[in-house]
């Protein structure tokens, strides 16, 4: 749909010997809200700033436009930068933090006719780009307020508005969210992604929130140890994760051992279950993604699995209850209570299940046992009735 | 903040020995022994070049301090930790000294028989200047000037200058001067925007704590002034201690000093608001 912009080839960097990006390869479209995701110390933010200019690879290439931009610094790339903590200059107003990067620019002498000389852009020039982005900003009628007498959410437009304002054809920023309170978030993600439309530059966007990574972007980047786990647009991150990181760092995930049979055949708890995956070799061992909210709760003779409750929270919208099923611990999140200690049934529909290969992750995620260590004594793996259990999966598996 | 108590032994020693004598101050400046007077003001007229000469040589001294003090600060909060740490320890090391010993020092360094100028002699500096000027000197005077009390004054409370600065600009957070640059500032406007009106306050502490007590100085220039160049601090000592004892006059110079000061500490506070204020505008 859209032009390569900026193409990052064969990055490594490294601090004080650590690795920290390791041989990373990525292209970015024009126009497009892309979002870095990953954990601290991921290189998501090294990432950012080699992009920006900031830091310089120790090998690698960084191509803008297809050209080589590595030994291009900061200020004369076509790239801003929105900061973490906004770094709004602290001596200047609102008017003047915006307008500072305007009243650094030289645009070629009207007055002269061979276009070498450059002059400063006009005051009156510079007052109107000015209005105009704290418009687009919604900060209007803010010009002469210091920074330190902003909220945190108007100081964070005005770190927008000061990157927007030079029309750069990037903009990045680095965790901008991190700073304000869960409602102000959510309200500035939908404003962000609304300016990234209006003004139609490319976003590139440094974040470790999954949700926030899932309601802006249009390509998401999962980065883990100076590594892509996977790039995919929001759904395809959620609904077909790569690897156990991936679906553990993005929603909540069970994540249990598994061995696909054939196609369209996984076997988990020694049990066989209908499943939409192929692709893999017989008898593959699988790790076997269910997310929370695909698990629904049945009464005991109709489950494919039987399980005992040993922990419930209230969530608002639903309940998180953890079952234990033969030791290993669940999170299932469903609108009706069920008791602690409480056995159920569940079911899962075969495009609940997604399969995925074993990784160096693999067993590392996807477990919540750490969620109810008090309830641990009343899930007795000994006791629980396998045949019960084995005859109503085959029972339901009948009604497949 | 539970145990106000703590402070009692602080306040009480505040009260005694800081309160008790400026009040005391105020009330010798007005009374000439016998009633309360303005006599010890009107006479004051007299001593305008002493007043003059004080506050010039400690302008100059603060001035100087600031354009060596700053850059000094501005590098030592680059460098790294180990860096930091001999270099702050090299500023620091003269004032583990006896200000007294380190005063006196410099008048072996500047005698005309001194460090300086049997140096100049052995490189033939001096023969230089002379074949060059057609003078005859012997070697050069520097100390007993008014070069010498600066000098002194310089040497003495240059530390306090570069301290403030440097703790200003080590606190300048790098994202902004990063975030300046990537709108497009080279270094000379990241100083001159940024970095410079940030460190004003800094710089204003410098001031206050390098032009106070050199307008106040006796010591500096009674042994590197030798006795040739009065400021107020001799001026005021002579009344307390010296042959001419006039405490209640002494008492008068000194609160005119301290308003002058103050009055000096009150604008420069306020031009360095002007300052960031002009900076917005």
């Amino acid at each position: 749909m859209s032009k390569e912009l900026i193409r990052l080839r064969d990055l490594c960097m490294a601090f004080d010997d650590e690795l920290v990006l390791d041989h990373l390869n990525l292209y970015i479209n024009d126009k497009e809200f892309l979002t870095l995701l990953g954990p601290s110390g991921c290189g998501k933010t090294t990432t950012l700033r080699i992009i920006g200019g900031f830091t310089t690879p120790m090998s690698g290439d960084v191509l803008f436009d297809g050209v080589r931009i590595n030994d291009v610094p900061p200020y004369q790339r076509q790239i801003n930068t929105v900061f973490q903590k906004y770094a709004l200059f602290p001596n200047m107003n609102v008017f003047e933090n915006v307008a500072f990067g305007l009243r650094m620019k030289r645009i070629p002498d009207p007055a002269d006719p061979s276009g070498k000389r450059t002059v400063k852009l006009a005051e009156a020039e510079i007052e109107k780009q000015v209005l105009e982005m704290l418009e687009i900003v919604s900060l209007k009628g803010f010009e002469h307020r210091k920074p330190d007498a902003l909220s945190g959410g108007q100081q964070q437009r005005v770190a927008i508005a000061r990157a927007l304002v030079n029309r750069p054809k990037v903009l990045l920023l680095d965790e901008p969210l991190g700073a304000l309170d869960l409602k102000l978030r959510k309200d500035m993600q939908i404003e962000l992604k609304k300016i990234q439309q209006q003004v139609g530059i490319t976003f590139v966007y440094v974040t470790h929130d999954q949700e926030e990574a899932l309601t802006m972007s249009d390509t998401i980047v999962v980065m883990d140890k100076g590594s892509i786990q996977q790039i995919g647009t929001p759904e395809d991150i959620y609904n077909e994760p790569k690897n156990a990181f991936v679906a553990d760092f993005i929603g909540e995930s069970n994540i249990i051992d598994g061995l696909m049979l054939q196609d369209k055949l996984v076997k988990i708890y020694g049990k066989t279950f209908p499943c939409v995956d192929g692709g893999f070799v017989l008898n593959e061992p699988v790790d076997v993604v269910i997310r929370p909210e695909d698990i629904d709760i049945v009464p005991v003779e109709q489950g494919q699995l039987v399980g005992t409750v040993t922990n419930v929270t209230f969530k608002g919208m639903q309940y998180d209850i953890i079952v234990d099923f033969r030791g290993f611990k669940w999170l299932i999140q469903t609108t009706d209570h069920s008791p602690v200690g409480a056995k159920i049934g569940v079911k899962i529909d075969p495009d609940g299940f997604h399969i995925m290969k074993k990784s160096e992750y693999s067993g590392k995620f996807g477990d919540y046992s750490s969620y109810s260590e008090e309830y641990d004594e009343l899930s007795d793996v000994e006791a629980l009735d396998e045949t019960e259990e084995v005859a109503a999966a085959e029972g339901s598996g009948n009604e497949e | 903040m539970k145990n106000k108590g703590l402070a009692v032994p602080y306040v009480a020693w505040l009260a005694i020995f800081v309160v008790a004598p400026l009040i005391l101050v105020l009330i010798y400046a007005f009374h000439d022994g016998s009633r309360f007077t303005l006599d010890n003001f009107r006479v004051m007229g007299t001593y305008a070049a002493v007043f003059g000469r004080s506050f010039l040589l400690a302008a100059i001294a603060t001035l100087i301090c600031i354009l060596i003090g700053y850059p000094v600060a501005w590098f030592l909060a680059r460098e790294g930790a180990g860096m930091r740490r001999i270099a702050t320890i090299l500023i620091m090391l003269p004032m583990w000294m006896n200000f007294l010993l380190r005063t006196y020092s410099w008048m072996s360094i500047l005698e005309n028989t001194g460090l300086l100028n049997t140096l100049f002699q052995k490189i033939g500096l001096i023969s230089l200047v002379n074949g060059i000027f057609g003078t005859n000197y012997t070697y050069f005077s520097m100390i007993n000037t008014q070069g010498a009390i600066v000098l002194g004054m310089v040497y003495n409370y240059l530390p306090f200058m570069i301290l403030p600065i440097f703790t200003v600009i080590e606190k300048i957070d790098p994202r902004l001067i990063e975030a300046a640059q990537d709108l497009g500032a080279n270094s000379a406007v990241v100083f001159r925007k940024l970095i410079f009106p940030l460190s004003v306050p800094g710089i204003l502490s410098g001031v206050t704590m390098v032009f106070v007590p050199s307008v106040a100085t006796f010591a500096i220039s009674r042994l590197l002034g030798g006795g040739m160049v009065t400021l107020l601090g001799d001026l005021i000592e002579a009344q307390f201690l010296g042959g001419a004892y006039n405490p209640y006059l002494g008492s008068a110079i000194s609160l005119v000093m301290m308003v002058i000061v103050l009055v000096c500490m009150a604008v420069m506070n306020r031009f360095g608001e002007g300052e960031e204020e002009a900076m917005l505008l």
